[in-house]
């Protein structure tokens, strides 16, 4: 299926839902690992919204990129509770175990502040990391 | 066969709970996943005819099946932990299955929206006034009132929303709610979907839970047709924690930028597609099936203290031994919370701060620990509830940098609509860093020229450089149009105050 097939059919899932624009979002940057320009201007087009509106609601949640990052991506909390159990130490290793294979992204909260460190990758999380745990992880992406 | 039950919360996941299971199915037993007790130290939790045996591994299951292990922790219903709690709303951790219909039913689930229906709306919402139940997200604003208002407004069409973008670090009762007692978070929106008449809701979630997205789609499907003709859908965040604010929410639900609104007019008014909405977080929806049973209402006011009513889910997290999930009365102390209930630091290090009610809540020393657990206590102390998380800190936490962190998230969260969040926080965290002695705000070239006659033509004292931190956490505080910029001065100053020694 060619791009705009594919972007059809995610309009065409929508049709109907009230304030469609995040969920088509969602849709096309797990379809193409991004929202980029071009796709920007077929869903305001679509949407009969200015390009701009759309490119104000892409460029405001953390969750949408304008280029896609093919590689592994490892979302490590380093929120308060996590700081308190002590992740902050292990970063260092862990930025250089990943090194430029492996993207270390941080976030805030993965909501499992008691068992801590904690990170997540696509919909498995783990918890209870220490600096061998996480670097472990981090090869194994 | 033996029947195994073990969570499938995401805390119990993240413990491995998933390989444990599959050595139980590999050694012949039959396996039930149910929601967590909340007892996090302990997952994976497994629970064989009332027994608990935890923190288990795959490695354990021989043991634990042939009865010798050193895992047992005897029966779990009478646990410390769970003996000396008050649960309401998580009446049902651990001992149902999230997505079971009939778990539900048999758990008294429905008879708060089968009684909630017969009666007139007007009744309804005066029972709910009638237990003093208020906002768990934070603000604490009486429930009734809200719904109140939205009975009364005129408009074709209503919403019921639930806030559950749940973005505090040290918070974790929504996830699992959602995850663990999907139904009732179901019948609360239901019940308040009959006494506003509204048609439909919205559960907006953080893109950061998605065992939570997935099982409530799942129980939204098999609830279809009690709670018709209400529906639900869930929208799910998109990474922005200011998103957690109820006007910003509505806005991204919208398809707009998570930017605040200005109040008035209230949502109850003026909400979703300019419509009246009821906001309300998952914790106050969940609570409401519970006060619409029959005595339910006297039941929820009888517990608490003064004007917090009810039970409040407090989430023990961070650098504590015990933690979990603790639901209580109001009233308690942060004493018993923290060191009779949580068992001090995990680490065994001394407390040295706890911090309640998320990144905007302030830092409690250990000499105020005695402050009973009561929305106004906590407001006469400069501290907040909000969503009842509470991170604890061994002596080796570095209290200028969490102060300097408070207003680093402030910066990298704002939805940059008002000034005083958007700019105080950038210039909170440069401010901190200079009192912290990195970077100089020594005059430079242009200000030193001599036509600059207003300009200071040394660095500022350190004397100043607080005060002007004070001065900056009061614009903040008083000038910003919702919490996240209001509420960042809580946790600098309380830091600023009780351990001045770490902004040296």
């Amino acid at each position: 299926m060619n791009r705009e097939a594919q972007l059809e059919a995610i309009f065409g899932a929508f049709r109907g839902t009230e304030g469609p624009l995040l969920p088509i979002l969602h849709e096309v940057q797990h379809t193409f690992g991004c929202v980029d320009p071009a796709a920007e201007a077929t869903i305001a087009h679509e949407l009969n919204l200015s390009r701009a509106e759309v490119h104000g609601v892409v460029s405001f949640y953390h969750d949408f990129s304008a280029t896609s990052d093919p590689r592994p991506c490892i979302e490590l909390c380093r929120a308060e509770a996590c700081q308190a159990r002590g992740v902050e130490a292990l970063v260092p290793a862990a930025e250089q175990a990943a090194g430029t294979r492996v993207k270390l992204k941080t976030v805030y909260c993965l909501g499992l502040c008691s068992v801590g460190p904690a990170a997540r990758v696509g919909e498995r999380v783990h918890a209870r990391l220490d600096s061998a745990a996480l670097i472990k992880l981090v090869h194994s992406v | 066969m033996t029947t195994v039950r073990i969570s499938d919360d995401a805390v119990a996941l993240a413990c491995g709970a998933d390989d444990v299971a599959t050595a139980f199915v590999a050694a012949g037993a039959s396996v039930e996943r149910v929601s967590s007790w909340g007892m996090h130290w302990l997952e994976p939790l497994v629970e064989i005819d009332g027994i608990g045996f935890g923190p288990a591994s795959a490695a354990d299951v021989e043991a634990i099946l042939a009865g010798s292990s050193d895992k047992r922790i005897g029966p779990i219903a009478e646990h410390p932990f769970i003996v000396r709690q008050q649960r309401l709303t998580f009446a049902r951790a651990g001992k149902t299955r999230p997505l079971s219909l009939d778990d539900y039913v048999a758990t008294g689930g429905w008879a708060g929206l089968t009684r909630a229906r017969s009666l007139a709306p007007q009744v309804l919402i005066e029972e709910v006034t009638g237990s003093g139940l208020r906002g768990r997200g934070g603000a604490g604003f009486p429930a009734g009132i809200k719904w109140q208002t939205v009975a009364n407004a005129a408009g074709a069409r209503k919403y019921v929303v639930c806030n559950a973008d749940e973005g505090d670090s040290g918070t974790f009762a929504d996830r699992m709610l959602m995850e663990g007692d999907p139904f009732q978070l179901i019948e609360g929106m239901a019940i308040a979907a009959h006494a506003v008449g509204a048609g439909r809701g919205y559960i907006y979630v953080r893109s950061e839970y998605p065992h939570a997205i997935a099982k409530l789609n799942t129980a939204i499907k098999l609830a279809t047709v009690q709670i018709a003709p209400f529906e639900i859908e869930v929208r799910v965040g998109a990474g922005a924690y200011v998103c957690g604010e109820e006007t910003s929410l509505l806005n991204s639900i919208e398809g707009k930028r998570g930017e605040v609104r200005a109040k008035p007019p209230l949502p109850a008014i003026e909400g979703l597609f300019g419509c009246p909405t009821v906001v309300n977080n998952v914790l106050t929806f969940a609570a409401i099936p519970h006060i619409l049973i029959e005595g339910g209402a006297a039941l929820y006011d009888s517990h608490g203290v003064a004007r917090s009513k009810g039970t409040m889910p407090v989430q023990l997290a961070g650098n504590i031994r015990h933690g979990g999930l603790y639901e209580t009365a109001f009233g308690i102390t942060l004493n018993e919370l923290v060191h009779d209930i949580g068992g001090g630091t995990a680490s065994g290090r001394p407390v040295k701060a706890v911090q309640v009610g998320g990144p905007l809540g302030a830092y409690i020393h250990p000499g105020r620990f005695d402050i009973p657990f009561d929305y106004e206590a906590y407001t006469v102390a400069d501290a907040l509830i909000g969503h009842g998380g509470i991170v604890v800190f061994d002596d080796s936490a570095d209290m200028g940098h969490m102060a300097r962190f408070a207003m680093q998230f402030c910066a990298a969260e704002s939805c940059g609509k008002c000034t005083p969040c958007r700019i105080g926080s950038v210039r909170g965290v440069e401010l901190i860093d200079r009192i912290r002695g990195q970077g100089s705000a020594a005059p430079d070239a242009v200000s030193r020229l001599p036509q600059m006659h207003n300009a200071a033509k040394q660095a500022p004292t350190r004397e100043a450089e607080l005060q002007l931190l004070e001065d900056l956490c009061e614009t903040m505080k008083f000038g910003s149009l919702c919490a996240l910029g209001g509420f960042t001065p809580y946790p600098v100053l309380s830091a600023l105050k009780h351990w001045p020694e770490d902004f040296a």
